[in-house]
């Protein structure tokens, strides 16, 4: 390392800023969840106790219970729904409707989040008149509305990943005798696999982070976790915001670290 | 080399019995593009039979359409006398040896043999006997275990050959099972497959581009050129008696004299060409009609040194422009007096030879008239 430093004095500083820039304000908010004080900018000594007060903040815990339900069904859903677009994008580009098919589903990814919440609240009063489905806004609506742009992710992610696969696979299975079905279960969803779980990832993050198309589709008692941080952080921030945000801090990076254990593991066996 | 065609291998051009394979005038056109056109061939129980042809002449999309990933747009495929044209692959009694050999990667080699007998009505422990039977067959027994990716190309290849050859099939399917090994390994490999498929006694149709392969290994050959089959035949008659120019130069070397037809008596034809600046006799018993143009092809090994104006006719006199020293032949171009360039092939006899033939030296050449042949297509 020090021989490093004398040899690129310049190049090492840039990095260690970058990450200072990255990294120091998720510092400090750790951190600061171990504050003793009230005030969030004044540090007065080390404790746990905002720990123990968001155990007992039931609204809070509420919400973040919701969010990670919301999020997980939203990752399956999500996934389900973008490996069969994946699929359709990639094996069917000789029909009709391949290209307009390939624009629509990939739409959101682009489109602003306010609108994809306006327009999916319109439609659920909408169809809320005409059918009486769904009844009223709520869990349900939520889920609804983050599958709608979680899906577009995973599309993209799985049918890159379709597109790089060697179709001789899936044809020696055929030739060997196997139903299409168990050629798809046995030989390509295996070979996607690290794409799936990406995705599945992907899709949770997006819908533990939306708090924009949440509030246009949420009723009255289903309240999200960045609705409830967002509204108290109005009324001034508590610290028990941080010692909320370090535990998903601390539940993320071992997510991510699993997932990049499994990918790289992947990857070595691919080689 | 003058052997005359009857004793040329036939038993494969008019076998008994009903053909494994029967392709009945099949087409297949993507678009405006006509990858396969019109083709028929008959294939029989037990030959080794190469579709041989340069990229892009149809023989991988012929290929497709046996194995059932392609539907032909037109004409029939029949399997022992059933029609299959419209089965899909996984019903078909044929397995295929992928050129990429498409094994897969996350399964153990004995997982990717194994994989086809699910299907087949066989018990655990017949399946466990089977797979254990075919990596002994490719001598890969102690490579069970392996994935994939910890394989040598040459181990990939016998897993892939397992592997399509576990279930049994009436028909294997090799699309350039070759390709990818190195030339030693390929060479000796090229054996290892003529002696399985006699051991087995299964029908193999193989895709090559490479003609010295097809040589090695084929009962007989189908040359394709543009979706269309030039000639099917055996290794030697191909070689000897090719049915169409394309065919003459597609195999091996060949020198090509244009003329036109002056007689054709007693199966012996007389062509004049202004090229050679004698006649030529080909020993020819298809009826040609008087003043056809006509191609008379002489292999370059075929021609002889003699002195000048000994022969009657099939005599050239040049001059020598090139030698290239090849070890076991010397190959020399010689430039006839009409411009017209000679290739001649010559066998090094001995280490040195005493008079050896050198640049711009004057040469006569003759050659048989049962070692050279009248193509007019």
């Amino acid at each position: 390392m020090r021989a490093m430093f004398m040899r690129y004095p310049v190049l090492i500083c840039l990095l260690l800023a970058g990450y200072a820039f990255l990294y120091l304000p998720i510092f400090s908010l750790i951190i600061y969840s171990f504050n003793e004080s009230r005030l969030v900018t004044v540090w007065g000594g080390f404790s746990t106790k905002w720990y123990g007060e968001l155990l007992q903040n039931g609204p809070l815990i509420d919400a973040a219970l919701l969010s990670l339900k919301i999020a997980a069904m939203n990752a399956t859903l999500a996934i389900v729904l973008g490996t069969l677009a994946a699929l359709a994008l990639v094996r069917f580009r000789k029909s009709r409707g391949h290209a307009s098919l390939g624009i629509m589903v990939t739409a959101p990814l682009v489109m602003p989040e306010i609108i994809i919440g306006l327009s999916l609240l319109l439609l659920f009063v909408a169809m809320e008149d005409l059918t009486g489905w769904p009844a009223g806004r709520g869990q349900t609506t939520i889920l609804i509305a983050h599958a709608t742009f979680s899906m577009a992710y995973v599309t993209v992610i799985v049918q890159s990943r379709l597109a790089h696969m060697d179709r001789s696979l899936e044809e020696a299975a055929l030739d060997l005798g196997a139903r299409p079905l168990r050629v798809f279960f046995t030989i390509t969803l295996p070979m996607i696999a690290p794409a799936l779980a990406a995705g599945w990832l992907l899709a949770f993050t997006l819908s533990m982070d939306d708090l924009v198309i949440a509030s246009f589709v949420s009723g009255p008692g289903s309240t999200t976790l960045p609705m409830v941080v967002y509204s108290s952080v109005r009324l001034g921030v508590s610290p028990q915001i941080n010692a909320l945000a370090t535990l998903f801090i601390a539940v993320v990076s071992l997510a991510v670290l699993i997932a990049s254990v499994i990918l790289y593991r992947q990857q070595k066996k691919d080689n | 080399m003058n052997q005359p065609r009857s004793l040329a291998n036939q038993s494969w051009s008019a076998p008994e019995g009903e053909p494994v394979v029967r392709i009945e005038k099949v087409t297949k056109h993507f678009g405006e593009v006509y990858a396969v056109d019109d083709i028929s061939i008959d294939i029989h129980r037990g030959e080794f039979f190469s579709l041989l042809g340069a990229s892009g002449c149809g023989k991988t999309t012929l290929l497709r359409m046996l194995a059932g990933f392609e539907t032909p747009s037109s004409g029939r495929i029949y399997i022992d006398g059933q029609d299959v044209t419209d089965v899909p692959p996984y019903k078909r009694p044929i397995n295929m040896m992928f050129q990429s050999y498409a094994l897969f990667p996350h399964m153990t080699v004995a997982q990717n043999i194994a994989y086809g007998l699910k299907n087949e009505p066989l018990n655990r422990q017949q399946r466990r006997e089977r797979v254990v039977e075919m990596m002994a067959l490719v001598q890969i027994e102690k490579l069970a275990t392996r994935k994939p990716h910890q394989l040598s190309g040459g181990q990939r290849q016998r897993v892939a050959l397992a592997r399509a050859l576990a279930k049994h099939p009436k028909i294997l399917l090799l699309d350039e099972p070759l390709g990818a090994l190195d030339k030693k390994l390929r060479e000796r490999t090229q054996f290892e497959l003529v002696n399985l498929q006699e051991r087995l006694g299964i029908t193999f149709i193989i895709v090559t581009h490479d003609q010295e392969e097809a040589m090695t290994m084929s009962s007989r050959i189908a040359l394709m050129h543009d979706g269309r089959i030039e000639q099917v035949d055996s290794p030697r008659r191909m070689y000897e008696f090719p049915a169409t120019r394309y065919a003459a130069n597609f195999i091996g070397s060949v020198n090509m004299f244009e003329g036109h037809v002056v007689s054709h008596e007693q199966d012996m034809v007389t062509i004049a060409s202004e090229e050679t600046g004698s006649e030529l006799i080909v020993h020819h018993s298809q009826p040609l009609t008087q003043g056809m143009p006509v191609t008379v092809a002489v292999r370059p090994e075929k021609l002889k040194l003699t002195e000048k104006g000994t022969n009657p006719a099939n005599e050239i006199t040049g001059t020598i422009q090139e030698i290239a020293y090849l070890g076991d032949v010397s190959i020399y171009h010689i430039d006839l007096p009409s411009g017209k360039r000679v290739q001649f092939t010559q066998s090094n006899i001995q280490a040195l030879a005493e008079l050896p033939l050198t640049w711009g030296q004057e040469i006569t050449l003759t050659w048989s008239s049962h070692s050279c042949g009248v193509l007019s297509q």
